[in-house]
């Protein structure tokens, strides 16, 4: 069992050694050879214990970083040196990373110990992990449903007890879907804020990395430190980073904006009424409650997928068995080492998308389909402006549903797309959002919120949540 | 060439710039390294790695553009050229499309009759260079990722050029600019100037163009143009047999000196060009622009002007000397030790460039400093030899890059100036010669040639020939 239930518990504990690192590390590694059947971790390192004696002995001689002995989980599309990077796909099943991604470098440096890596639909496309070339990850809340997608198996470590955090990475609410549906915190940063660099690009211009936490403090004390410009990465932005730990108490009642169109048509009942009663309870503690408008919402999807697959039939291009990676064996000639090895090993919702995406980006399409779709874009950016001229923070269910059944949407793919309908408009404009968990349903499965800010304002959001998760849970 | 029809010509040409690294990532750009040893994950196109864009590109593109009166454009976009090879590590290479950083210019060529014509740029634009596919042996193809990322400026003409002679001017003058901004060393057959031409033709008086075939794989100038003249001809004949042009990708088979199709289906290639997210665009202020066209050096025309008004020299001269930025970086090396512009000229032109064209190899290379040649025109000018002797000593120079004075002092070649020596000398040739002395004094001026060898030979060469030439007429008509 854990003796703590955030990190500066955690640390004290270690600094006046009524908890071994030791110890705390080998627990988790038994809980994760108990939970094995749950398919979360798609590596684990042994050296995790090692990673303990040394950071144990910094503690001790006080030379200890920020996050000495947080015991960390990493989605595998992010680069760790010397590690597999294998994206869950058969592409990349032998690939191994020879460099850090700036995130994982940022973890280690403030000596975080990294124990594994955490399995994620191929490529990280997907809404249930279980586009994985290493198989479906099992929710923990319920062991025959999925804990969504795409970073699958990193929520299901978190919430399973299998570390302290988790990194995933969220291009359309591949952290806070999962998160939704495991039933904890996951914060997608602001486009920007987290280095990409080391991150298997899926849709550039939407990818951002972010934690997965049981509480609110840890999830804003691992922002503090991924965060940040970083010369590796030019659509990083060099903005002074909060004490977003510190900060996190709120001092003043904050406008809470609504948007209509977020409680629509297809939002499950339950879910709908457990957000009511959060929206009751923060206007009885005072906050302002507005309704507003994001018009353009009902295109989210729409555009969202006409653009993520272009960007990502052309970061997918790379993957050609002629220099890393899967190839053929003994093709007849060029053409058929790239179609064999790329046919044979990439899975079919990756397939899909690289169709998808070639097809909005070929010559008499373009216009009609990527060109559009980038304008519709700036739409989406406008409407979030002007929304947050009038409030603070943006109130939203996170998914339409709690956690499905394994393979139940594995035949319906659009019936999957629509599940983001909530949680792509934060990657289209760029903005960040987190999931709380706020509740369950009455078979016991979690219920998500989100709350989105404007552009580099996770501080606002970490400080509502911590609220939220103080007073009203 | 038929004189029913005219040529239309436009030429795409590859400019490897000199930046000492690659345009995205930190890597080295040098030439010749064992393969695959410049290379890092992110031109190797790992996962996950991004594009940093080197600056010193964007203002390589910058100076480029204003030396060919271009506009340069604020905003720059990049953007993904999707194909697949196994030499391009990404699937894609980043290039800019839509918007390149400079367009809209010009540069000027003199053809043969003296005429000057101005011919179009229509853009430039900055890209990424892909890796080398070696086809070895066998069935293998083995890749070389050390020229990946190296940094291009794409220059590509308006179809202004009428003939092979007006596309190797271009293409000369070219070289000369990117030679003298310093941003590209110009060396066709190291690739790292890279040139494909588009050819048609159409009747003369027409206006719509004609269906144009590319040109690939042209390794030097002679190439450019003969692969031109010979598509020219090619064209016309098709035509005038009843055929049509058919637009598609040529090689030049320098061996037989003909084009052939690669017949793929090049040409239906789809790239699927979009603007790559991983780079934000990059606005070029009024102030950098302004920065860099501080930093513009002397160019080729303003150089040719000066070496013309201010060393006095033929405009010959000048041209041949400011061909390239090297000799003319050499020429004026020289004249740090003489003020004899002419002599100067003579000698680089002259026994300098003899040896350059005999060897094949640019000045930057040629054994003797600038500064030596420099010298030993001094040394002719101050009467310590003749240029006789000078064409000794140059030999000697070209065995050891050595002062000229210490040459002519190991080897005894100080001319004999005194007049006394002089004197015993010629005395003893008009003894020796009372023949050819005769002839002299009976007119025949011009036996004084002889006598006067006599004399050289006499002082092996030494002697100061004009004050032989004072002293022999002197001693014969004493003799009257």
């Amino acid at each position: 069992m854990l003796t703590y239930s955030n990190y500066s518990e955690k640390i004290s504990q270690l600094k006046n050694k009524k908890l071994s690192l030791q110890e705390n590390v080998q627990y988790f590694l038994n809980q994760i050879k108990t939970k094995e059947h749950l398919n979360a971790f798609n590596f684990v390192f042994d050296d995790a214990i090692e990673q303990a004696n040394t950071i144990s002995k910094k503690i001790e001689d006080g030379t200890a970083g920020k996050l000495a002995g947080m015991v960390v989980a990493i989605k595998d599309v992010l680069a760790i040196k010397d590690k597999p990077l294998t994206c869950s796909s058969k592409i990349l099943k032998d690939f191994v990373s020879i460099y850090n991604a700036t995130a994982v470098k940022k973890l280690i440096d403030e000596d975080a110990i990294i124990i594994g890596k955490t399995n994620c639909d191929e490529f990280a496309m997907g809404s249930s992990n279980e586009n994985s070339a290493f198989g479906a990850v099992l929710n923990p809340v319920d062991e025959e449903r999925v804990p969504g997608g795409s970073s699958g198996g990193s929520a299901a470590v978190v919430a399973a007890g299998l570390c302290d955090v988790s990194l995933g990475t969220d291009t359309g609410g591949s952290i806070r879907q999962p998160a939704a549906l495991c039933g904890i915190y996951g914060l997608k940063p602001t486009y920007g804020r987290v280095s990409r660099y080391g991150l298997t690009a899926f849709a550039s211009s939407f990818d951002s990395i972010g934690p997965f936490s049981n509480n609110v403090e840890d999830a804003a004390l691992v922002m503090e430190v991924i965060a940040g410009y970083d010369k590796n990465d030019s659509t990083s932005v060099n903005k002074g980073i909060p004490g977003y730990l510190e900060n996190i108490a709120l001092d003043k009642k904050l406008k809470i904006g609504v948007p209509k169109e977020f409680f629509a048509e297809g939002l499950d009942p339950e879910i709908k009424e457990s957000i009511e009663t959060q929206i009751e309870k923060l206007k009885s503690d005072g906050f302002e409650i507005v309704n507003i408008d994001l018009p353009h919402t009902q295109y989210s999807i729409a555009t969202y997928y006409i653009l993520t697959t272009a960007e990502a039939s052309s970061n997918l291009a790379r993957y050609d068995g002629a220099r890393y990676g899967t190839r053929k064996e003994n093709p007849k000639d060029l053409i058929d080492m790239y179609t064999s090895s790329r046919s044979e090993n990439f899975g079919d919702e990756v397939k899909r998308r690289i169709m998808l995406g070639t097809y909005v980006l070929s010559a008499g399409y373009y216009d009609a389909y990527y060109k559009k779709a980038q304008k519709v874009r700036r739409l989406f950016k406008n409407d979030f402006d002007k929304a947050f001229e009038l409030v603070d923070i943006i109130l939203t269910p996170t998914v339409p549903a709690t956690a499905f059944k394994l393979a139940e949407k594995m035949n319906d793919p659009l019936a999957m797309y629509l599940g983001d309908i909530y949680t792509t408009s934060a990657n289209l404009a760029g903005i960040p959002g987190i999931n709380i968990p706020v509740g369950k349903n009455s078979s016991g499965l979690p219920i998500g919120m989100q709350l989105m800010s404007a552009q580099f304002n996770e501080e606002t959001l970490f400080q509502m949540s911590y609220y939220i998760q103080k007073k009203l849970l | 060439m038929n004189s029913k029809y005219e040529a239309v010509i436009g030429l795409e040409v590859h400019a490897q710039l000199l930046t000492n690294t690659k345009i995205f990532c930190g890597c080295s750009t040098k030439f010749g390294n064992n393969p695959n040893s410049n290379v890092c994950p992110v031109c190797l196109g790992h996962p996950g790695v991004l594009p940093v864009l080197n600056k010193k590109v964007v203002e390589f593109s910058i100076l480029f553009g204003l030396a060919t009166d271009c506009v340069i454009n604020e905003k720059n976009v990049f953007a993904r050229k999707n194909y697949f090879y196994p030499d391009l590590p990404k699937g894609y290479q980043i290039s800019q499309f839509e918007l390149p950083i400079v367009e809209h210019g010009h540069l000027d060529i003199t053809l043969k009759d003296g005429t000057v014509k101005r011919l179009g740029i229509t853009r430039a634009h900055m890209e990424e260079d892909a890796g080398k596919s070696i086809h070895s042996q066998g069935d293998e193809t083995l890749v070389d990722v050390n020229r990946c990322g190296v940094p291009l400026l794409e220059i590509v003409s308006e179809p202004d050029m009428r003939s092979a002679e007006e596309a190797y001017l271009y293409l000369t003058k070219l070289k000369q600019i990117v030679q003298y901004l310093g941003i590209c060393d110009g060396n066709m057959e190291e690739g790292s100037l890279r040139c494909d031409a588009n050819v048609s033709i159409r009747p003369v008086g027409q206006e719509k163009l004609g269906t144009r075939a590319e040109i690939k794989n042209l390794n030097s100038f002679n190439n450019v143009a003969k692969s031109i003249e010979f598509e020219i001809e090619r064209q016309i004949e098709l035509v005038e047999d009843g055929g049509e042009v058919v637009q598609e990708t040529l090689l030049w088979n320098a061996d037989k000196n003909e084009t052939y199709s690669m017949r793929g289906k090049e040409d239906s290639h789809d790239y699927r060009y979009f603007p790559d997210p991983d780079l934000i665009p990059i606005h070029i202020s009024e102030e950098w622009k302004n920065e860099i066209a501080e930093t513009m050096p002397e160019l080729p025309k303003a150089r040719f002007e000066r070496f013309v008004n201010d060393f006095k020299l033929p405009e010959y001269d000048a041209g041949v000397l400011t061909a390239t930025k090297n000799l003319a970086d050499y020429y004026e090396e020289v004249l740090k030790e003489t003020d004899d512009y002419k002599s100067a000229s003579n000698w680089v032109m002259g026994d300098v460039s003899k040896i350059l064209n005999e060897e094949k190899i640019d000045v930057s290379k040629f054994p003797i400093s600038p500064v030596n040649i420099g010298k030993l025109i001094a040394l002719i000018n101050n009467n310590t030899i003749s240029s006789k002797i000078a064409k000794d000593v140059f030999p000697e120079m070209m065995k050891e890059d050595k002062d000229p004075a210490v040459i002519v002092k190991e080897k005894n070649l100080v001319q004999i100036t005194d007049t006394s020596a002089i004197d015993d000398a010629v005395t003893k040739v008009v003894d020796a010669n009372p023949g050819q002395v005769a002839q002299f004094l009976e007119g025949k001026e011009k036996v004084i040639g002889f006598l006067v060898g006599q004399v050289m030979k006499e002082t092996k060469g030494k002697a100061n020939p004009q004050m032989v030439n004072d002293a022999l007429k002197n001693k014969m008509n004493e003799m009257k």
